[in-house]
């Protein structure tokens, strides 16, 4: 089986991200970008599949400029086989990546995608079914546990209420959710060996895709600004203000 | 101008999330029509038949609409979906799972999440865990939008929709309901309920929290975590409150333990009034805090339950 795995360059989960005065958008400029901690899981979750002797092959792509190829060097390092890079400096929304990667399929024939259930900057959650809309296939989103089941895959899901364990049959579009593994940071000698590791350069022109954005951004602003409020002495005091102060209780 | 919104529901009830998406739909303008797609989902769609403001429910009944698999919702709102302009459900893990597969046959941007409709084409969506906020106008033809329930008022009852059977065709893709593990409690849905309680790391393992439980039960509030006390395995996954979990908006939030990490925050910094507890007075989640007690959570949450007793709980 072959796995493809669509890995997004994002801004790393530890900064807290300002908006741009001229409010068109946040300022990106010197600030450390990693992996999608759910692409991360993606690319975990694929490698253990492989491990264990399911999967022969998996093939990392990311769409995005010239520094995405560092994820892609960090999905190879933790031990995808090849990668793929799409580049690109304009804004991809998430149905021009699904059509983009709905090309990729095509040429790869990979029997499933494991894919983030949202990348971090955008929080749009979209990419995933949007592909396997395209596709035709099934999907088994926000995956905590997935098990090759005969001819596919039974999947655990996190849902609103609990658990949802579904049966998706191959080939499938699977989402991350963050219980499904932790993933592992990649060794020196695998990051050496990374850096030899193929990856094949593409443009969306290459798939014959138009990425015109869809949604025009009008303009980015703060949230409304909390202030931090008081410290109580005591728990006789919270309640206190509570009940008669803020009338919650 | 004509709007369709998808119930969130469970067959024999409608969930709260539906009617701020209705809300949401109002603001749109134009006439709501309510789908309702499940299997014996009779008592669901006579509930939406009397929300406020829907001129009509579609019903659709079948057994892959029973859990609302997302590859039998493509289907479905794809067959109707020529006399709409704007498609709307809520951002629930339900909404989440299946509004991309529309948007994308639809050839559409999903717009994922909205937080207010500033016109019929134009939306508010908060973007990098809620740190900004995006105002996007969309071009496509059919606007397919996920709505966030805690920012729209739900809408009550006095309509009396006319209710419509339409038919379910098959599914998009072969995928299958096998079971579930649904957490149960007598206690208020987070999503909806009016005090939450949370609890995070801090509170050292499963057992502990008790604790929290019973001021729970005091307050008839639900219980939250953060991702590190589901991470722990201390809490169901359904309890995580964030960025990446629950977004919730109660006129309480009592945070215990819990050191308010962005990702956090972004699950709960609508509230309107904020409780930190926590021994770190250095802890970021007192920044978000209207009201914060610097002490052990051991003492302090007990002490709690003691002292709401006094005052009638
Ligand atoms: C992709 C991604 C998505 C994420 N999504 C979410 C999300 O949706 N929701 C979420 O919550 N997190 C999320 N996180 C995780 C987030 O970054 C933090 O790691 C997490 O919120 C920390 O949880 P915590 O505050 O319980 O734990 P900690 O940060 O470890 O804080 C524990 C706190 O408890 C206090 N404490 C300990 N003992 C006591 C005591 N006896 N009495 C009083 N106080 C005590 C400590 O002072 C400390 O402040 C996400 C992370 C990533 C990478």
């Amino acid at each position: 089986m072959k796995i493809l795995v669509p890995v997004k360059r994002v801004v790393d989960y530890n900064v807290k991200v300002r908006v741009k005065p001229d409010q068109t958008g946040v300022d990106l400029a010197n600030v450390k970008m990693s992996m999608n901690p759910f692409c991360e899981i993606a690319v975990e979750e694929a490698i253990r599949m492989k491990e264990k002797g399911v999967a022969e092959e998996i093939v990392a792509v990311s769409i995005g400029p010239a520094q995405a190829q560092e994820t892609i060097r960090t999905a190879l390092a933790m031990g995808a086989d090849r990668g793929i890079h799409v580049t690109t400096d304009q804004t991809v929304e998430p149905l021009a990546v699904a059509k983009i990667l709905a090309k990729v399929v095509e040429e790869e024939s990979p029997e499933l995608v494991i894919l983030g259930k949202q990348a971090i900057d955008d929080d749009s959650n979209a990419t995933g079914q949007m592909l396997a809309a395209l596709l035709g296939w099934p999907q088994a989103t926000f995956a905590s546990e997935v098990e090759k089941d005969g001819d596919g895959f039974k999947v655990t899901r996190e849902i609103d209420g609990g658990l949802q364990t579904i049966k998706v049959s191959s080939p499938a579009i699977i989402t991350t959710d963050l219980r499904l593994n932790e993933p592992r940071y990649a060794s020196l000698p695998n990051i050496m060996k990374a850096k030899r590791k193929p990856i094949d350069a593409k443009t969306p022109e290459d798939f014959g895709v138009d990425i015109a954005p869809r949604l025009e951004v009008l303009k980015v602003t703060e949230p409304p600004k909390r202030e931090a409020g008081v410290k109580v002495e005591s728990v006789a005091e919270l309640v206190d203000k509570l009940k008669n102060e803020a009338g919650v209780i | 101008m004509a709007v369709l919104v998808i119930a969130e529901h469970d067959n024999a009830s409608l969930n709260d999330a539906t009617r701020a998406a209705v809300t949401a739909g109002k603001a749109l303008g134009g006439d709501i029509h309510v789908l309702v797609a499940g299997k014996n989902a009779g008592p669901a769609a006579e509930a939406a038949s009397k929300l406020d403001g829907v001129a009509k429910v579609l019903h659709a009944e079948s057994d892959h609409l029973e859990k609302r698999l997302a590859e039998a919702m493509e289907t479905l709102v794809l067959s109707i979906a020529d006399g709409y302009d704007a498609i709307l459900t809520p951002a629930t893990t339900g909404g989440k799972n299946f509004m991309p597969r529309i948007a994308a046959k639809l050839d559409v941007a999903q717009i994922s999440d909205i937080t207010a409709v500033e016109s019929a084409d134009t939306f508010v969506r908060p973007i990098y865990a809620g740190n900004a906020m995006m105002t996007v106008k969309s071009s496509d033809a059919k606007k397919v939008i996920t709505v966030r329930p805690t920012t729209f008022e739900k809408v009550g009852d006095g309509g009396s929709a006319s209710v419509e059977t339409i038919d379910a065709p098959a599914p998009a893709a072969s995928s299958q309901f096998v079971g579930e593990e649904l957490s149960k409690s007598d206690r208020p849905e987070l999503a909806s309920a009016k005090i939450v309680i949370s609890g995070g790391r801090g509170m050292g393992n499963g057992e502990n929290f008790a604790i929290i439980e019973k001021v729970a039960d005091k307050l008839n509030a639900a219980v939250g975590a953060s991702r590190a006390a589901v991470d722990a395995g201390f809490v169901p996954n359904d309890y995580q409150v964030g960025q990446t979990g629950k977004v919730v908006a109660p006129e309480l939030y009592i945070a215990v333990g819990i050191s308010g990490a962005i990702q956090h925050l972004a699950g709960m910094k609508d509230s309107k009034v904020i409780v930190a507890i926590n021994k770190d007075e250095e802890a970021p989640i007192f920044s978000v805090a209207d009201y914060g007690l610097v002490a052990d959570l051991f003492t302090a949450v007990p002490e709690l339950e003691a002292e709401l007793g006094k005052v009638g709980y």
